[in-house]
């Protein structure tokens, strides 16, 4: 999860108030933040992913603020008329087909703030925008451009420019084979035909988006009062509000937001656009959520701890709040206001009665029969390695297998045995005899199922010792069979993991259920055992029906 | 020893030591004492050594080294030493080294080793011109009419004790000796004796009385015959080696107790499959088809398509505008192609999102719980597993509400032994309000991270139980729990299957 650094001395001067260490650390985290460490002068706090809003200082201290109520309820942003247009051409419908865009102007720049800009962008980058698939945001010195700007996409040769900290002029295909950032991103543009970028009037590259600024007219300065801003992406909604988050970031640095005119083709949009949303609040539903009989006025007074505002049912939403999705949300941030730590506990008498899994319960029975067999019980991962499932059981059945795992098990267990002969062959320097089981899934590939994957219980059993023998797993198998009411036959077969003419496969009620038998010397050797091994493994399902 | 203890403590005496006991007032050495009592000596060590246990004798362990004759040093204790042989080889004329060599009849090896001695003894005179020729001196003379201190050495009887020499010039001799091949051996030898104590030589002195008898046996207890025994007394506070039983793996016990305190609560168990589609396990709870936590890099994914349930299409309304939930939605296209992907569960809500699914309004309130493992796309190291175990539990009630849920799990936390139970607000996809759960971690003295917690959105509830209505919801990982129990600080232990750890780890005893 993203964090933000604040700087505790600035960070009072944005809230309106000092508070201690200890305060802090326990506001912070009841207002839905996680206070990750206090390093000196610097908190440090995660921001859960709802709430982009919190990414920076200033958006931070602004809730904050409110929620300590120093400065609650909606605040007011102007936006200032202006002529300023950008034109989306057509052509980028087919790419990234929209944009959201603002100026900004006297923010007072230094070294500093520039970084804090460029970090509010990266982290709105990281995280609401996922990674610029979904939202890309670019920040340019408004001195350079001449207005109107042109939003449109042409093939990659054709968009000629020099990136940032790029040393020369580049196409588009180049920057993305060979700019480190170009590279960074490349697969967010590759597929398509044609690149966009916005141009102002002058014919004058700004950016590639969601790739990169110009150098000549992308880079931010301390030099730089006045900003031009834009997001792109695929859903207009979320661009207004991510522009807005940063606009409002930028206002309260003691910017002035200015409006910028957006003409797609015959519809015309203005942004930002800072109008809250409204949503209508049922009392009832908030206090049945929260067990509490709040009158309107204390509802109203805790959604302006959370600034929001509120008029005669109706919440105001900021527009710089991206996680109000539905009343539900708003019910949250009132539990919040009004504190977690004050809701009293209760658990209502409500009579259900508790019941175990019949599986569960059967399992936890043979557990207990076997335990008293004098077995130990192991418990080995799902997944395998498809060596351990194929080559070394002498078995040529294809076990599932995953698409994209990052370790060395990847593939899905078929049978317990190998993770019982893995068990063993792990063990040698142990004290021996080693008899042992397990109980666990396996899987098989069966179309029948919803993911073409069937799941089964199953139960191996596994005795090594130097005198072990046929005779003793099958008594094991009889006493066990007996502890369940069954009585069970062994009836002769072949399977290329035991010794031809010692295995055979277990029948309960003319069902085949298992197998059971000596262990080929031959798998034993693969497995580097050099301890005799008998087994079984028995359909546990099929067992219990 | 007080003679009343004397005779307590003659009851007690193994067979061995009642052999060898007696026999102490006349021998004292280990070896003689095994050969009178025609024991082998390491029985014999092992009564002595219980004897001494017992205060009745002490033992002295001498170590002394042995000198014996190897191949070499018999032959040269028959045949002379070689520089001897040598010197007698020679004449007062120099006469080429392979002449003598025959003559003496010495090996190569030796003639060389001959050389380099007599020269410094000044023995012989050595040219070398057209070959090496050697003849004796005066000297050399002289001494082949002595016997060397090395001669004299070798004339002693062997085996030798090193202590026993005490002429300097045969302990140089010997010295020298030593270093040749194959010509000594040294050998450590270990001396045992024992020596009776003041209370000891009473107990040797006294009448041990005739048989005693180590087991009872099933023939004495037909018979009678345990009547007129006398049964040895043991020493109980030996130990005495180690034995083991069968054993559950103690994971299970852990889950075995965890769940008992769900089904104390009246919750029911959910089980169900490890492989599900993307549907059950995301779309379903709410979580946005673009999610950071469905990339690759985080969850474990299956070749294949997953057929969806009939409710995937109220999922896709409600994902894409809320449907009828009152919802705005994520405001995007649902893909279907996503949702169909199979995957191994990230968590074992999906099974609450396939239990409300099947669940009738008549049969709420209800409540559920799982233990079950999941699995996360990672590496072992020693804080990461890719399959853990995950506690679930909902309760879905028409009339519940945050409250409850506060109330639930502190009652569930108290009975997991963290009667101090902390909420704070969280954030999952699928719940509004969430909750962060902490408790207060006896030992450390401070506020641990344990699970989350909260009410599912309607956005959850409504499409799959078909109305809204609250379900509280809460999951937590159990590996602290387990870890902390039995102090492992590598949690790739925890499936390690070390036998040794199975069969010696304590068992769960809450």
């Amino acid at each position: 999860m993203p964090t933000v650094t604040l700087n505790k001395d600035i960070f009072e001067r944005l809230v309106g108030k000092k508070l201690s260490f200890e305060q802090l650390k326990d506001r912070i985290s009841m207002l839905g933040t996680d206070l990750e460490k206090i390093e000196g002068n610097e908190i440090h706090v995660e921001i859960f992913p709802n709430r982009p809003d919190m990414l920076s200082e200033q958006g931070f201290a602004r809730a904050f603020s409110s929620f300590i109520g120093v400065n609650t309820g909606l605040r007011k942003y102007n936006i200032q008329a202006s002529q300023y247009k950008v034109l989306i051409d057509a052509s980028v419908q087919q790419v990234r087909p929209y944009t959201a865009c603002a100026v900004v102007k006297n923010v007072e720049l230094d070294e500093e703030r520039i970084r804090e800009i460029i970090q509010i962008q990266e982290k709105l980058h990281g995280t609401y925008g996922r990674n610029r698939k979904k939202c890309a945001i670019g920040v340019y010195p408004l001195e350079k451009i001449t207005f109107p700007i042109t939003y449109k996409a042409d093939l990659p040769e054709k968009i000629v420019f020099q990136p940032l900290d790029g040393e020369k002029k580049m196409t588009g295909k180049e920057i993305l084979t060979s700019h480190k950032t170009g590279k960074e991103f490349a697969h967010l543009l590759q597929s398509y035909e044609k690149y966009p970028f916005f141009i102002d009037a002058q014919k004058e590259i700004l950016s590639m988006p969601p790739i990169i600024n110009s150098e000549n007219v992308g880079r931010v300065t301390a030099q730089t009062k006045d900003l031009f801003i834009e997001c792109s992406g695929f859903d207009f909604p979320t661009l207004s509000t991510c522009l807005n988050i940063i606009v409002t970031a930028l206002a309260d640095m003691g910017g002035n937001i200015y409006a910028v005119e957006l003409s797609y083709g015959k519809e015309t949009k203005k942004t930002p656009n800072l109008t809250p949303s409204s949503m209508r609040l049922d009392p009832k539903y908030v206090n049945k959520m929260l067990g509490l009989m709040l009158s309107e006025k204390e509802i109203a007074s805790l959604l302006q701890k959370m600034g929001f505002g509120y008029e005669q049912g109706i919440v105001l939403i900021p527009a710089y709040r991206a996680d109000i999705l539905h009343q539900t949300d708003l019910v949250e941030d009132i539990a919040i206001a009004y504190g977690y730590e004050h809701f009293p506990e209760e658990i209502p008498e409500v009579a259900t009665i508790g019941q175990e899994a019949p599986l569960e319960i059967f399992s936890r029975k043979i557990r207990e029969i076997l335990v008293g067999f004098t077995l130990l019980e192991v418990q080995n991962y799902h997944l395998l390695m498809r060596e351990c499932l194929v080559d070394k059981m002498n078995k040529n059945e294809e076990p599932v297998s995953l698409k994209n795992s990052v370790g060395d098990h990847d593939h899905l267990r078929n049978s317990l045995l190998p993770s019982l002969l893995k068990t063993v062959s792990e063990n040698q320097h142990n004290e021996y005899p080693q008899n042992i089981f397990e109980l666990g899934r396996i899987f098989h590939k069966n179309v029948k199922m919803e993911t073409g994957i069937e799941e089964k219980e199953h139960l191996g059993v596994i005795l090594c010792h130097e005198k072990t023998d046929f005779t003793e797993i099958r008594q094991i198998l009889d006493g066990f069979m007996r502890s369940l009411g069954l009585i069970c036959s062994v009836k002769e077969s072949s399977d290329p993991s035991f010794l031809a003419g010692r295995v055979g496969k277990i029948i309960v009620e003319s069902k085949e259920i298992g197998v059971i038998g000596e262990i080929h010397p031959q798998i034993l050797e693969k497995w580097g055992i050099t301890m005799p091994v008998v087994g079984m493994e028995v359909d546990v399902e099929k067992l219990m029906n | 020893m007080d003679l009343q203890n004397v005779a307590a403590i003659a009851t007690k005496l193994h067979p061995y030591e009642r052999i060898v006991l007696p026999l102490l007032k006349q021998q004292n050495e280990l070896s003689a004492i095994s050969k009178t009592a025609k024991m082998q000596e390491i029985e014999v060590m092992r009564a002595l050594q219980w004897l001494e246990n017992k205060g009745i004798i002490t033992i002295n362990t001498e170590k002394k080294k042995v000198i014996s004759l190897d191949q070499n040093g018999s032959r040269y204790q028959k045949e002379g030493l070689p520089e001897k042989k040598f010197l007698k080889a020679l004449t007062d004329s120099f006469k080429g080294l392979n002449i003598i060599t025959k003559k003496a009849k010495l090996s190569r090896e030796e003639v060389n080793a001959c050389l380099g001695l007599l020269k410094s003894k000044g023995s012989i005179e050595i040219k070398k011109e057209e070959g090496v020729s050697v003849k004796i001196t005066e000297k050399g003379k002289k001494s082949l009419a002595e016997q060397t201190p090395e001669e004299q050495f070798l004339n002693l009887s062997f085996p030798l004790l090193l202590d026993e020499i005490k002429d300097v010039k045969i302990k140089l001799a010997f010295e020298e000796l030593q270093k040749r091949k194959n010509l000594l051996n040294i050998e450590e030898q270990k001396t045992v004796t024992v020596t009776l104590t003041e209370g000891g030589k009473k107990f040797a002195a006294m009448d041990l009385g005739g048989e005693v008898v180590n087991r009872i046996t099933a023939g004495m207890l037909k018979s009678g015959s345990w009547k007129e025994k006398q049964f040895r007394a043991y020493d109980v506070e030996i130990n005495v080696p180690k034995t083991y039983g069968g054993k559950k793996h103690f994971t299970n016990e852990a889950v075995e107790y965890i769940k008992r305190i769900w089904l104390d609560m009246g919750f029911q168990e959910m089980t169900g499959n490890f492989v599900q589609s993307a549907f059950w396990d995301l779309d379903a709870l709410f979580v946005p088809q673009d999610h950071p936590a469905r990339e690759m890099q985080d969850t474990f994914y299956l070749d294949g398509k997953a057929k969806l349930p009939d409710v995937w299409k109220k999922v896709k309304e409600v994902h894409e505008a809320g449907g009828t939930t009152g919802s705005k939605g994520w405001g995007y296209v649902f893909s279907q192609k996503e949702a169909e992907q199979i995957l191994l569960r990230t968590h074992t809500t999906v099974l609450s999102a396939q239990t409300i699914a099947k669940l009738k309004k008549e049969d709420l309130p209800a409540k559920f719980f799982a233990v079950g493992k999941v699995f996360r796309n990672e590496a072992l190291d020693w804080k990461h597993l890719f399959e853990f175990y995950q506690v679930e539990g909902i309760v879905i009630d028409p009339q519940a509400n945050l409250q409850h849920l506060k109330g639930y799990l502190r009652e569930f936390y108290k009975k997991m032994g963290f009667p101090d139970v902390r909420m704070r607000p969280g954030y999952f996809p699928y719940t509004s309000p969430s909750l962060e759960v902490d408790v207060f971690h006896p030992v450390k003295k401070e506020w641990v991270e344990l699970g989350g917690a909260g009410i599912f959105r309607p956005e959850v509830v409504q499409p799959l139980l078909g109305f809204d209505c609250p379900v509280l919801a809460w999951g937590q990982g159990m590996a602290r729990i387990i870890t902390e129990y039995w102090k492992i600080t590598d949690i790739r232990d925890l499936y390690k299957n070390d036998l040794k750890q199975i069969r010696e780890m304590k068992a769960w005893l809450k």
